[in-house]
């Protein structure tokens, strides 16, 4: 299977999400400007900035030529992963619910923190433990996550959040902890935590590899069922 | 007489009266107002070092490893598996003193265009910053968080992680803060590029961002000259940095050199085009048209000496062969980056600016370059003390562990949790040791091997004794990396000193250049390049003397790059290398109030270099489970910090006669390790618990010290 990994102007976590995507498969860019996606598997739209984020984040990458594609492929139940600036661009997309807004100390904060696996199952984390604790670290200024009230409810009930920051581990100020969600469908996963940077045991934890793994899963299971 | 007649033109540049009959003289007329205006930024102090230079060629600048040294962008070293890591420091004090988030963030711009000037990709930056006192000043802590900030906010968003630095707050900075910022990059080592202009015809393309009217004039009137009222007005000299802009020119810049169409490349800086087109062309032995009528401008109506000497960021300027610009411009366009034909590079030694064709300046290339006056200063040392003594911070009562906790929650010495959690230290997946975790940072590189990287200069030290002081700040980089048990390859050095026209302040330069020589020499390390920041004053007098230096070393095995940490209960505690520290120019010193002045205990090389190779050698084979030198605060600060890094306590005896708080910093290390095998060593106790204990003197619960020392900064910030 091959992940295609979105490459925006000003897009930093690129490389890093395609070496972790190369642990389970294969990989390669995508290039911003360009609509066709090369057959991919599943995408990833990766952390850093695109276009500057100048007017707000995520906010002109969803008019990118690629996103059309990744749009059209999400609504076909395409896997489809934003880390970080991916799950800005995945909101600002309407490709997922919800918003995120400045952090709670309007700084930029990187920190190692511990996520709650919510829901064990589906397509990204099929691979965790119920209540299993991931350690992946954070790295924003723009990371809390928002919905009014009625929608938070509505995601609790129908399971989307995957994620949320342990007890204490809550970086940005994000509703109800949550770090993950995913849309209705399950085929699209937006993250703030960097899974990308969770998967080699010299640079910190490998608890990220989890979310690749699971991705993999769930891909080469849906081949044999065909 | 007016205003504007040309001896009073002159000397609003920054030029003497001396300097500018000799420009007279060697052009054999008057300069025109293009022309003076290149030549009072290529004859400052910044561009030109006519007070340090001199004493520049005191330093070592050659060892086995060295692949590019002082002169070019950034030097480089051979890092082995075919691989180079390019490196430099570089200061941004006086831009950062009048507006610091800005002034930061070009900082770092600056140092990073340095270094992919010369075809490595950046991987790593550093910080060394100094402000006055947070608790006390106001406009402390603002430097501080704007400054901070700043860094963050241009290298989290252009994906090059920050991975360590280093802070000392001191009254001397509170006025003229020190902004330091290097940059480390990776490249294959025949990918390394210089910067000399060559063949005549051959096509300068201008590449990035557009030229507009900021920085005028920052190398001159910001960097030359010393702080004081009215720097408010300064505002407009300091550039505006546009990381996203960078970016995109970096990732062109070095798909250009993947590519291999470039012949030469080089960053624009201070003086902006003046230059990089003057330093290109002596560099190259050619000479250079430049048209400015060619130039994308930000905004209309700029003048041919204003297009010259901006210092708009975000800007590069190349050589290319004519039949390549053409995928030059291709590529280029594809990383929505600007690429201008601007000029061309001419047979002779003239830099000729034009005016849609006309010429508007013509300068000889050795006159922009070579022929700037080069000055000796007149060393004396200060007859009384140059600094005032620091308010006392303890009544003088306290007991050992009061005095350890006062220490630990000491600006100087507190975490730097609050600030290093600003930055990415993560991204471009190398860093195997992050900030606070060892004594220096760890790059894994491909194969498994890795580089470690430390910045360190105490400017209190330096103050005291400029020779011993300066030539610690090399012994101590070195010694954090035999921490992590990296073998240091090159250095690099940011001297930032007061106005080095003031005899004391000439002793100070001088004194702590010999003492860096030394230390380099001692230990086998060549200076690859850096950076001096002159007039580092204020209306109260000049900052601390503050040596910076960087080293950039080499690890065969990321796997066992040491931590600073306690690792396991039962290991043993032992003191390594020779260590008889003194409270002069302590941290215990400026709490209570006491001067920085005296000699600092003297350095046995041999010994001491003796205790680096054991150290390293103790990490590389995993014999010792941590390691951190003793600096600041001394061996009680050192165990205290093993400690709370490792979450566990310690019971140690401290040999007969060594005060916990007195420093020696460089030469002696904290080190821990099955008991077995550190039987050859002074031990001096044994990891466990959950409290430090020193017999005879102290003993503190790890939470009470962990509180303490997580708390300040998170106040002031």
């Amino acid at each position: 299977m091959k992940f295609g990994v979105v490459r925006f102007p000003g897009s930093c976590d690129d490389v890093d999400a395609l070496r972790a995507a190369e642990l389970v498969g294969e990989a390669e860019l995508l290039w911003h400007a360009d609509r066709d996606l090369h057959g991919v598997d599943a995408v990833i739209v990766p952390g850093g900035f695109s276009y500057g984020d100048y007017l707000r984040a995520g906010a002109i990458a969803r008019f990118a030529p690629v996103m059309e594609s990744v749009a059209e492929f999400a609504r076909e139940g395409g896997l489809v992963l934003g880390i970080c600036n991916g799950f800005q661009v995945l909101c600002e997309a309407r490709l997922l619910p919800g918003a995120l807004l400045p952090n709670v100390s309007l700084r930029f904060v990187f920190r190692q923190v511990e996520l709650a696996v919510a829901r064990a199952e589906g397509p990204f984390t099929g691979a965790c433990e119920p209540g299993e604790r991931l350690s992946i670290p954070v790295k924003h200024t723009t990371g809390r996550f928002y919905a009014p009230d009625d929608q938070l409810d509505a995601l609790d009930a129908s399971g989307q959040v995957l994620l949320r920051y342990a007890p204490g581990h809550n970086p940005n100020g994000s509703l109800r902890d949550i770090a993950g969600i995913c849309n209705e469908q399950g085929n699209v996963l937006g993250l703030m935590p960097h899974p990308e940077h969770a998967v080699d045991p010299l640079t910190g934890s490998i608890d990220g590899l989890k979310i690749f793994a699971s991705m993999r899963v769930h891909l080469d299971d849906r081949v044999l069922a065909f | 007489m007016t205003a504007f007649s040309p001896s009073r033109k002159h000397r609003a540049l920054g030029l003497t009266d001396s300097e500018y009959e000799l420009i007279v003289e060697l052009l054999g007329r008057e300069p025109n107002d293009v022309e003076l205006a290149m030549l009072s930024l290529m004859w400052s102090e910044h561009c030109a070092y006519k007070h340090s230079r001199k004493l520049l060629r005191r330093l070592p600048t050659t060892g086995p490893h060295v692949l590019l040294g002082p002169g070019e962008n950034a030097g480089a070293v051979d890092v082995g598996g075919g691989l180079a890591v390019a490196f430099k420091v570089e200061s941004h004090n006086h831009p950062s003193a009048v507006e610091p988030f800005q002034g930061a963030a070009t900082g770092v711009g600056g140092i990073l265009r340095d270094v992919f000037a010369v075809g490595a990709r950046p991987i790593a930056v550093l910080d060394s910053l100094r402000f006055g006192e947070p608790i006390t000043s106001d406009r402390s802590r603002y430097l501080l968080e704007r400054a901070v900030a700043g860094i963050g906010h241009y290298g989290n968003s252009i994906g090059v992680p920050t991975v360590g630095g280093e802070i000392y707050f001191e009254q001397s900075y509170e006025q003229n803060c020190l902004i330091n910022a290097m940059c480390l990059g990776l490249a294959p080592r025949e990918r390394l590029i210089r910067s000399a202009a060559a063949g005549p015809g051959n096509v300068v393309v201008l590449l990035g961002a557009l030229t507009g009217r900021d920085g005028i004039g920052g190398a001159s009137v910001l960097a030359s000259a010393e702080l004081g009222d009215g720097d408010e007005a300064k505002r407009p000299s300091v550039q505006i940095g546009d990381p996203f802009s960078e970016k995109k020119l970096m990732e062109c810049c070095l798909e250009l050199l993947d590519r291999d169409l470039l012949v030469s490349l080089q960053d624009l800086g201070a003086a902006g085009l003046t230059s990089a087109a003057s330093e290109m062309a002596s560099k190259g032995g050619v000479g250079l048209d430049i048209d400015v009528s060619g130039v994308p401008l930000r905004e209309p109506g700029m003048e041919p000496f204003e297009i010259m000497v901006s210092e708009s960021q975000e800007r590069m300027l190349c050589v290319v062969e004519p039949e390549r610009v053409g995928d030059v411009v291709e590529v280029c366009g594809r990383w929505e980056t600007l690429a201008t034909q601007i000029g061309s590079v001419i047979d002779g030694e003239l830099v000729r600016v034009l005016d849609n064709g006309s010429a508007v300046a013509e300068l000889p290339v050795s006159v922009l370059v070579d022929d700037c006056p080069l000055y000796d200063i007149a060393p004396e040392p200060p007859a009384k003390p140059v600094y005032a003594s620091p308010p006392a911070a303890l009544a003088g009562t306290e007991s050992p562990a009061e005095l350890l906790l006062a220490l630990l929650s000491s600006p100087n010495i507190c975490s730097r949790r609050p600030v290093f959690e600003q930055y990415d230290p993560v991204v471009q997946s190398r860093t195997v040791r992050r900030p606070q975790e060892a004594d220096a940072a760890v790059l894994q590189l491909p194969g498994g091997s890795a580089i470690a990287v430390s910045i360190d200069g105490n400017g209190r030290r330096v103050a005291c004794d400029p020779r011993a002081g300066a030539a610690e700040a090399v012994y101590e980089c070195a010694a954090n990396l035999a921490c992590v048990g990296a073998e240091p390859l090159g250095l690099t050095n940011c001297l930032n000193f007061g106005n080095p026209e003031k005899p004391h302040v000439a002793w100070q330069l001088t004194e702590a250049v010999e003492g860096l020589a030394r230390a380099c020499e001692e230990l086998g390390i060549p200076i690859v390049g850096g950076n001096v920041s002159l007039y580092n004053e204020a209306p109260n007098g000049p900052i601390f003397p503050t040596p910076v230096v960087g080293i950039v070393g080499s690890l065969p095995d990321a796997a066992r790059a040491g931590r600073s940490g306690f690792a396991s209960s039962g290991d043993a505690i032992a003191l390594v290398g020779p260590f008889e520290p003194s409270l002069t120019g302590s941290e215990l010193a400026k709490l209570r109030g006491v001067s920085p002045t005296g000699p600092l205990p003297a350095i046995d090389p041999t010994a001491v270099r003796a205790a680096h190779d054991a150290v390293r050698e103790g990490i590389r084979t995993a014999v010792f489970h941590s390691a951190h030198d003793i600096s600041e605060g001394g061996v009680a600060v050192a165990l205290a910090e093993c400690c709370i890094a490792g979450g566990v306590g310690a019971t140690v005896q401290l040999p007969e006669g060594i005060d916990p708080f007195a420093e020696a910093p460089g030469r002696a290390f904290v080190v821990s390790g099955p008991p077995s095998a550190l039987a050859g060593f002074t031990v001096i106790g044994e990891v466990g618990g959950d409290a430090l204990e020193i017999a005879g003197q102290l003993k503190l619960a790890v939470s009470a010290m962990r509180e303490g020392y997580d708390g300040v900064l998170a106040e002031v910030l």
